[in-house]
């Protein structure tokens, strides 16, 4: 789960680090109103879930009510597109924050090492630009070191790093304490990421964290309910809303084929030998051992809720779920929702013949069954045409 | 021989008083595989279907000779089940559970480490030696016996591929699904390295999705330390970055993780991968029969 900027700059607070005053808006008069109480001049920020926001124009300094008040206006609504094409993302909310004097710009990041299965701390001097750029033009102006997974991050650590990044001498102290709460907030909070670019150091010599990246692991939500309810961020694709709704996993596509298949890699390949045929898949759906009638009908109606579909795939492989039950499924969904769009049905593994049977005597014609998962690939691409 | 389990494995199962545990633990117990204990706190005394339930993993080490454990908690609670079996005196965790914190299994992926007790998942289907023992929720049925030795991150996909084997009349050593959790506690190079040393093992067959560099740092180690022919598929090609495909790790960062840079790190190190499910278990069975 991605947190917003806000979301993430009072996650911060929360632990005592130091961000900016500031106030979430939605609207432009409350983007005004806030401006005045905060006092100018007011930085105004598009809350979306992508980097490179102020070059896309989605962070402006507003130096009084007129300035503040057009810029809310152009901000709101406007469609951001990340700096790798992503999105369009449209603003919905704004952060007003009171203005920071940048006397320098460091970059602070702690991320998840996969690899290394340890948490690792990023820092350097070289704020306020892409980290893959500070990697480029300088590598060892980008300090990387591991947290121990049992002990954390020490304070005498913490400013080996800040002396290894030559972080200016008057800010040295600051930055260490903050890097050591921002790994007790990862292990706190259970964020696989924590990005702080910039961290700076404004007029006063005080250093405050200026933006914030965080992306909180789904599996711990559970012990952060004050996180789960948060309002989604990201400009939900309906169908994405929906699934979520049912508990479905569901990641939306741009092609017109809707897919289902049971288990996470086996979808994933279904979707990549679709688009080897030719086809273009709609979306990913694991239906994991969903495999009840219900479940079922619920992947149907989120897939037909996509206008795009023009066919639909289901490539099921029963290991624990059993073939016979997720055809009935299949017949009762079809039935019920009076699907008319072509359904490939690829069925094997436990139970595959009594469900191909059932299927067969239920007679549906737009249902094509086939034996194969490239053959039923090959098919749904023949039956959705471009 | 085989890898991981075989006939003088020792199972219990944390868990075996639950729905789930129960019907796999069972299941596992009628495929042959040797269920001595299970362990549910405050049921010990019990007995599931002949099985003694026992209070801690300790007293099933102990009491009934438990050697390998199998952990089918409830996420909430499964780190602290595997960081009971570490301390246990069992050789092998193997847990099942999906969607255990990332936070939690960093400090017990460590502690396995330190204790050299084997960690296979979590968030994965288990491990099944055709013919001598099944762990996890593996159907046995599109197994057979055989010298191909399977690695996977994801479940079906190995059914998919088992199947294809058998079809091709071929059949597996051990089969080990490692999980699609971004910590697991063995990688690709864990099991490689077991298979590679297996005398019943030829061949092996590696199945990886998108998300980390695992199977980017499995082609660096084939290429410098294993001597048997292995076969990729890496599944994922299709999917946007920055969303999850369904397991916790299937995500691409960015521009890291993609399933193209991991086909051609295993290619550039001399792996053959397929292009489907179908077309890896045809190179494999292919190369099986060349050797």
């Amino acid at each position: 789960m991605d947190l917003l900027e806000y979301q993430g700059k009072e996650l911060f607070a929360r632990h005592g680090l130091p961000v900016p005053k500031g106030v979430h808006a939605s609207t432009v008069d409350a983007a005004v109103a806030a401006s005045e109480t905060l006092g100018y001049p007011v930085a105004v920020k598009a809350q979306v879930l992508i980097g490179g926001r102020g070059k896309a124009g989605g962070i402006k300094i507003a130096k009084d009510g007129t300035e503040a008040h057009e810029y809310a206006g152009e901000i709101i609504g406007m469609d951001i597109v990340g700096p790798h094409g992503e999105g369009p993302f449209k603003v919905h909310e704004l952060w007003v924050e009171a203005g920071s004097e940048i006397e320098s710009e460091f970059y602070a990041s702690v991320i998840l090492d996969r690899s290394a299965k340890k948490l690792m701390v990023m820092l350097s001097r070289m704020g306020g630009m892409d980290v893959e750029a500070i990697a480029a033009s300088d590598p060892e102006a980008l300090v990387k070191q591991h947290v121990d997974p049992l002990a954390g991050l020490g304070e005498t650590e913490a400013k080996e790093i800040v002396a290894q990044a030559k972080i200016p001498e008057e800010a040295a102290g600051q930055v260490a304490s903050v890097l050591v709460k921002l790994v007790e907030v990862a292990q706190a909070e259970d964020a696989t990421l924590i990005e702080v670019n910039p961290l700076i150091v404004n007029a006063d010599g005080e250093v405050v964290l200026l933006d914030a990246k965080v992306t909180i692991d789904g599996n711990a939500l559970f012990r952060h309910p004050e996180l789960e309810e948060l309002p989604e961020g990201a400009d939900q694709d309906p169908q994405e809303a929906m699934a979520k709704e049912r508990g479905l996993t569901y990641v939306s596509l741009d092609g017109n084929i809707g897919i289902l298949g049971n288990g996470a890699g086996l979808c994933m390949s279904t979707l990549d030998v679709v688009a080897q045929a030719g086809g273009r898949p709609a979306n990913f759906l694991d239906a994991g051992g969903g495999s009840k009638a219900e479940a079922i009908i619920d992947a149907l109606e989120v897939i037909t809720s996509n206008p795009e579909v023009t066919a639909i795939l289901f490539n099921i492989f029963g290991g624990i779920t059993r073939c016979d039950e997720v055809a009935r499924g299949i017949i009762e969904a079809t039935n019920k929702i009076g699907l008319e769009l072509p359904l490939v049905v690829r069925l094997d593994g436990t139970n595959s013949e009594e469900g191909l049977a059932l299927l067969a005597e239920a007679g549906l014609d737009n249902l094509h069954h086939e034996a194969t998962m490239l053959g039923a690939a090959k098919k749904v691409v023949e039956l959705a045409g471009n | 021989m085989s890898i991981i389990i075989d006939n003088d494995t020792k199972l219990v199962v944390s868990g075996l008083t639950g729905r789930e545990g129960s019907f796999h633990g069972l299941r596992n117990k009628a495929y042959g595989t040797q269920l001595v204990a299970g362990v549910t706190p405050g049921k010990g005394g019990q007995d599931v279907e002949g099985t003694p339930i026992y209070d801690t993993i300790k007293e099933s080490v102990e009491e009934a000779g438990a050697n390998t454990s199998m952990i089918f908690v409830p996420a909430k609670f499964a780190a602290a089940a595997i960081n009971e079996a570490i301390d246990s005196g069992v050789d092998t965790v193997i847990a099942i559970t999906e969607g255990i914190p990332v936070m939690d299994m960093l400090p017990t992926y460590w502690k396995a480490k330190e204790k050299g007790v084997r960690l296979i998942g979590p968030n994965c289907p288990g491990v099944l030696s055709p013919g001598k023992a099944n762990v996890g929720i593996i159907p046995a049925q599109f197994f057979d016996q055989g010298r191909i030795g399977v690695v996977s991150k994801s479940g079906t996909l190995t059914y998919q591929i088992g199947n294809e084997l058998k079809q091709a009349g071929e059949g597996n050593s051990t089969i080990v699904g490692i999980g699609g959790d971004p910590i697991i506690g063995s990688d690709f190079i864990d099991i490689l390295t077991l298979f590679d040393a297996d005398p019943d093992t030829d061949l092996i067959v590696m199945v990886g999705e998108i998300g980390g560099d695992a199977e980017e740092r499995a082609a660096e180690f084939i290429a410098a330390e294993i001597s048997k022919p292995v076969v990729a598929y890496i599944a994922g090609f299709t999917a946007p970055p920055g969303k999850q495909m369904g397991h916790a790790g299937a995500i691409i960062s960015g521009s890291s993780g993609t399933a193209k840079a991991k086909q051609e790190a295993l290619e550039a190190k001399g792996v053959r991968v397929g292009e489907s499910p179908t077309e890896a278990a045809q190179i494999a069975v292919e190369t099986l029969r060349a050797l």
